[in-house]
């Protein structure tokens, strides 16, 4: 690991008792949902990591705890170094505390998590969906989220499947 | 008979001012289906005569779930469906990819392949700006500069058909090199494009940078600070023209940036017209790469003889019974990748590209995310238009170089 990064990996063992991982290079720092915002708050303020260069998520389904990890890559243009932070959450009601405050946009990638894992940011500004259409069911980026397909009609079936369907009506 | 619901303004109430609740502003649809919005881009404008009060976005029209369906495909499968997302970098959307897949596996690529590679994307750097000043030139009502500019953009699509075959969804760039290696006419080709393109590049210029009629368009227009492109995630040409100095391929040089001399083009000013100037220039370093990435091009293979993630070549596949097995196993099971997360980022035409890919220990990926430019330099656009006029809009609209299957995925 880097010297710059392993002194910031300990500041932040030292002040949230986070665990960190090492693959390729790259570092992932474990954070507890209470302690995110003060995490990226300590690396923004004290360590100029300016952006947050990607905010999401995966699905370990079907374990259930933790079922998502939120990730936070952070870029420093300063220092010219990465950090990945991860947020384990469980499946049942998964909830992340906003990073709006942080950064500006959080807010865009946040409801990207609303929208597409059903990660609930609380204390969002403006908690919509973003992609996909409102009264969406469920979330597609979800692994037990079908990749679904169009039933076709038949004559058979086509006032059923018609009741079911949901656009593309005429 | 398709019902139309109406849409009342409780949903948006917390976005726009009180001014819209009582009437007093106008709410008014831009879009998405609207000639300067690049594609299928909503966006919700109060304004106050012909001033803007406010903006909100509305994305996910040209939603794909490109992530879902990358999910499902093996990682040599997968990689077609990066050519769609930013359909104006296809070349750089397969570099980013293939190094993420290389970095998951720890696959090496031969230095040949490294070079083709990078004249490849500089020149879909090129062709991606050139397809920008386009659509910029139109925007502001030129239009002579939209003929000149697709009839150059031609001719890397000529180039890129020659290596590949497609002009657009190349997937030329395959995981631990590339798919096969460029004709012999590339290098014709290319050095024809480099001996032409300077001088096109003057006129575009010529046409345009001291016009008065564009210059009042776009100086002071969509101001910019860096402490705000940086709270919000805008990178590449963008940030560059609010000040800031960050360019992936000089900060953390790869496929062997390093090795090339070239500049970063960086303004302070941060409106529309120091996005256009740092653009215009950039075109000419990109060139500079080319012609040097072309002049050491070094001979040898350009793909990895690792057999376990590459394909042997078709020669060997009738005399060797390694290579059909190899052969076989690769295009019907694909190759496992251990069970890791890797971030990879590259500088695409718009900014900082990158992909989080996770692996399972299986031939598919858990997790395909694109941290896609556009997406964030978009979400700026509420705070950058606030007080300009619907016109200047379109102008500002046409700074940020939005492509919207890289915004939607």
């Amino acid at each position: 690991m880097d010297k710059k990064l392993e002194t910031i990996v300990q500041a932040l063992q030292e002040n949230f008792s986070t665990t960190f991982e090492e693959f390729r290079g790259e570092v992932h720092v474990f954070v507890k949902a209470e302690n995110i915002v003060d995490a990226l708050i300590l690396l923004r303020d004290k360590y100029d990591f300016e952006l947050l260069s990607a905010l999401t998520a995966t699905d370990y389904w079907p374990q259930q705890s933790p079922r998502f990890h939120v990730i936070y890559q952070l870029t420093s243009l300063v220092k010219n170094l990465s950090v990945q932070l991860r947020v384990p959450l469980n499946g049942d009601q998964p909830k992340i505390p906003t990073a709006t405050r942080v950064y500006e946009i959080a807010n865009w990638r946040e409801r990207e998590l609303l929208d597409m894992f059903g990660i609930e940011p609380e204390g969002h500004p403006d908690p919509r969906r973003i992609l996909m259409p409102d009264g969406t069911e469920g979330h597609p980026l979800r692994r037990d989220f079908p990749l679904g397909y169009e039933e076709p009609q038949f004559t058979f079936n086509l006032e059923e499947i018609d009741l079911q369907k949901p656009y593309a009506k005429e | 008979m398709a019902q139309i619901e109406e849409v009342s303004i409780d949903q948006f109430k917390h976005l726009v001012s009180e001014r819209a609740l009582t009437g007093e502003t106008m709410l008014l649809n831009m879009g998405p289906q609207h000639p300067s919005t690049h594609g299928v881009l909503r966006v919700l404008l109060e304004l106050d005569g012909e001033t803007v009060v406010n903006a909100i976005p509305d994305i996910g029209y040209l939603h794909t779930g490109i992530e879902k369906n990358m999910e499902a495909k093996t990682y040599l499968k997968a990689e077609v469906m990066s050519d769609r997302l930013d359909y104006m970098n296809t070349t750089g959307n397969n570099l980013v990819y293939c190094m993420a897949v290389e970095k998951l596996v720890d696959l090496d690529v031969p230095e040949r392949a490294i070079s083709i590679r990078v004249i490849l994307t500089e020149l879909q750097r090129i062709a991606s700006h050139l397809v920008w000043l386009a659509a910029f030139g139109l925007d502001l009502a030129a239009m002579s500069v939209f003929l000149y500019c697709f009839r150059e953009r031609e001719m890397i699509m000529d180039i890129l058909e020659l290596c590949s075959g497609q002009r657009m969804m190349t997937t030329y760039i395959r995981p631990g090199g590339l798919w096969r290696d460029v004709p012999v006419e590339f290098e014709t080709a290319v050095r024809d494009f480099i001996k032409m393109f300077p001088k096109r590049i003057d006129e575009y210029e010529a046409l345009m940078t001291k016009n008065p009629l564009f210059l009042d368009r776009l100086l002071g227009i969509g101001i910019l600070d860096a402490a705000t492109a940086l709270q919000n995630g805008v990178t590449g040409p963008m940030l560059r023209a609010s000040g800031v100095n960050w360019d992936l391929r000089k900060a953390r040089p790869y496929i062997g940036y390093d090795q090339y001399d070239f500049n970063v083009p960086v303004r302070t000013e941060g409106d529309t017209y120091a996005r256009y100037i740092v653009r215009v220039e950039e075109m000419r370093e990109s060139l500079k790469i080319v012609e040097q990435a072309l002049n050491r091009l070094p001979l040898g293979p350009v793909r990895s003889d690792n057999r376990k993630f590459v394909p042997p070549p078709r020669s060997e596949i009738g005399v060797s019974m390694e290579a059909l097995i190899h052969h076989f196993k690769l295009w019907t099971e694909g190759f496992p990748a251990p069970n890791a997360s890797v971030y990879c980022a590259v500088e695409s035409p718009r900014g900082e590209l990158g992909v989080l890919l996770e692996g399972d220990g299986s031939a598919k990926p858990r997790r395909v995310h694109w941290r896609t430019p556009s997406f964030d330099n978009l979400s700026v656009l509420p705070k950058i238009v606030k007080g300009h006029l619907v016109a200047d809009l379109v102008a500002i609209l046409a700074s940020v170089d939005i492509v919207l299957g890289d915004i939607d995925r």
